[in-house]
């Protein structure tokens, strides 16, 4: 392990031979990244040492604090968005979702189906796209190779789909209040749906690779058990929490966007380790799946607008902007001053691949916002990094933070 | 839920904890309660241990800075149930100088977030056991998030060659920060009487004759 190593008082120092010749070991201070492959992103953790067994895990966050929340308080609510992106840069788009929400709660706005409905099929892409990334590099941390390279891959695939979409690949700012920014480009939906045809061939290959692997499973069952009272205590939630056998998923509890009329399957783990976290991810990306599949048939069945008939929220298209006064008046207000939001505090949360992505939001009234709080999902799950890495090797701990799917961008902000 | 359920949930909750409670209000189908920041251990206990409320889970504190008030900030407790399937806010005032109690002892998940509000914006918490900075640098001085400090910040970093180190100054704008303020004076004219805006005013009288013929 190429971990470098800080020795507080000299690290291993022998006690004095005249004993018995018995060799004490001090305690070792042990610095974890922040730049260490498997460190994923820049996670700092101070760990005190037995030999190897590690007694206190101190994780130091914040290396990537860029000031999101403070910067959002000096841009327009259309100027936020893009913030949002980069927060959880694996999962753009479910940033995103929970932004647009809560602007649209406040607004008191809602989009048309087909916005919601694109909208839907664009967080389960993003669903898979992060499953994808946090599935094959824990599987790269234990130790195998393969998974990455097949994962990113199809990572790129799917990353084309945001970019025909947005024309971007990573930073969409796709999702806007009052449904999505244009709508899907011609033959998008067959191309997602021919892609989604391949997809399963993919998974079972996944699988092949790693549900029964021996060694990725002397590497990850039993390490890292989190019970499900532990769970809710330390706040968990997504794969986390299910994978303690908590069957709570937002878009069953709570449904947003349409959610209520899709039918998948909320998976749970029994065990609450770093194998159960895995398994249910593997699922939630088949069940994503059946999702985009419904998905795309609603939206071959629902033509019409994609972002919601209110001009003082929604710009006009470009076209009618050539040929409309009041709509070139109405782009040039929403561009410059923003739009008003009336008076009014939520939090609002969705499910994102991670798990409850919230947003505290307080509008003042004028076009920016008083506050806006990220509840990050990775924020709860890193502080319990102590009490589960406890007792465990050190390289059990690396395959910990790979089952905890951590990203910087959301938890440092 | 829907706000009448809420606010019966509301109602309940006032009524359980008495004068601890400021104040219940339903907006957007979310439930808030502000609570006396003497009674706020106690009630946030009530509200994870009593079976209808039943709060397992600590989703997020924030904190917010209103400068205009006499207790400045707001401390702001997200919780929620996960198995009723509701969400409450809890809301507490302080200021400054005077310690929020912590409530790490019923969640554990507390612990950093207060660490972070108490580095974002220098709220205390009394009780904390590890009440550390969190997000910003090491040595990082002020609290960033409060409404009185700039954007820009006080201090920019840089790589020094000579001293072969990062070395912090003041911070240097090449151009003005600039802050635009959009708030249209004509938005704020709803309330001022123009001359010939009396023609537009329908007289009362006459209203109710309107109303029947629409």
């Amino acid at each position: 392990m190429a971990t470098t190593t800080v020795a507080t008082e000299a690290g291993l120092s022998l006690s004095a031979p005249a004993t018995q010749g018995e060799v004490q070991i001090k305690p070792l201070t042990m610095n974890f990244g922040p730049q260490h492959p498997a460190a994923h992103g820049v996670l700092r953790l101070v760990m005190e040492m037995d030999g190897e067994v590690v007694e206190r895990a101190d994780p130091h966050i914040g290396l990537l604090h860029r000031g999101t929340e403070k910067l959002i308080e000096y841009k327009t609510y259309t100027q936020a968005t893009p913030y949002f992106d980069r927060l959880d840069y694996v999962s753009p788009m479910s940033m995103e979702h929970t932004w647009v929400l809560a602007v649209e709660k406040l607004l008191g706005i809602t989009p048309p189906k087909r916005g919601q409905y694109i909208r839907v099929l664009f967080a389960e892409i993003t669903r898979i796209l992060n499953h994808l990334l946090n599935l094959t590099t824990f599987a790269l941390d234990v130790g195998a190779i393969t998974p990455a390279l097949w994962g990113f891959e199809e990572r790129e695939k799917l990353m084309e789909f945001y970019e025909r979409v947005s024309g971007a690949r990573l930073h969409a700012n796709y999702f806007r209040p009052g449904g999505v920014n244009l709508d899907l480009p011609a033959g998008l939906a067959d191309d997602i749906a021919a892609y989604f045809d391949t997809f399963p061939k993919f998974m079972a290959d996944l699988e092949g690779l790693l549900t029964e692997n021996r060694v990725f499973k002397q590497r990850t069952v039993d390490i890292g058990v989190v019970s499900a009272a532990d769970a809710l205590a330390w706040g968990f939630s997504g794969p986390m929490l299910r994978g303690s056998n908590v069957a709570w998923d937002l878009r069953k509890a709570q449904p947003y966007d349409s959610y209520e009329e899709f039918e998948f399957d909320v998976p749970v783990g029994l065990t609450g380790d770093c194998y159960a976290r895995y398994l249910v991810r593997m699922e939630e990306m088949k069940q994503s799946m059946f999702i985009i599949r419904q998905a795309l048939d609603k939206l071959a069945k629902t033509p019409g607008p994609v972002k919601a008939n209110d001009r003082k929220v929604t710009p006009p298209t470009r076209g009618e902007m050539k040929r409309s006064m009041e709509a070139l008046i109405h782009h040039f207000k929403l561009y410059t001053e923003g739009y008003h939001v009336p008076a009014g505090e939520t939090y609002t949360a969705t499910e994102s691949p991670k798990g409850e992505l919230g947003v505290y939001l307080v509008a003042d009234g004028t076009n920016r916002p008083y506050r806006c709080k990220i509840r990050p999902t990775g924020f709860s799950h890193l502080q319990a990094m102590d009490f589960m890495s406890k007792g465990h090797m050190l390289a059990d701990a690396v395959a910990i933070i790979g089952s905890m799917d951590i990203v910087f961008g959301e938890i440092d902000r | 839920m829907s706000d009448e359920a809420l606010k019966e949930l509301g109602d309940y909750i006032g009524n359980a904890l008495g004068a601890a409670v400021v104040k219940t209000e339903v907006a957007h189908g979310e439930l808030a309660v502000t609570l006396t920041r003497a009674a706020l251990f106690k009630g946030i206990q009530f509200l994870r241990d009593d079976s209808t409320t039943h709060c397992e889970m600590l989703a997020d504190i924030a904190g917010v800075d209103y400068p205009d008030r006499a207790e400045r900030f707001e401390v702001v407790y997200n919780l929620l149930s996960v198995k009723h399937n509701h969400r409450i806010r809890v809301k507490v005032a302080t200021d400054e100088d005077t310690p929020v109690a912590s409530i790490v002892s019923l969640y554990p998940v507390a612990g950093w977030f207060e660490r972070e509000a108490w580095d974002l914006y220098g709220i205390f918490f009394a009780d904390n056991p590890d009440l550390r900075r969190i997000l910003t640098d090491y040595g990082f001085e002020g609290h960033p998030l409060r409404k009185d400090f700039p954007l820009t910040g006080f201090v920019e970093l840089r790589y020094d060659a000579e001293q072969r180190r990062v070395v912090y100054e003041p911070v240097k704008l090449t151009q003005d920060f600039r802050s635009f303020d959009f708030l249209s004076p004509w938005e704020g004219m709803t309330d001022v009487q123009l001359p010939g805006d009396e023609k537009a005013v329908i007289p009362l009288a006459v209203r109710p004759a309107i109303a029947d013929k629409r």
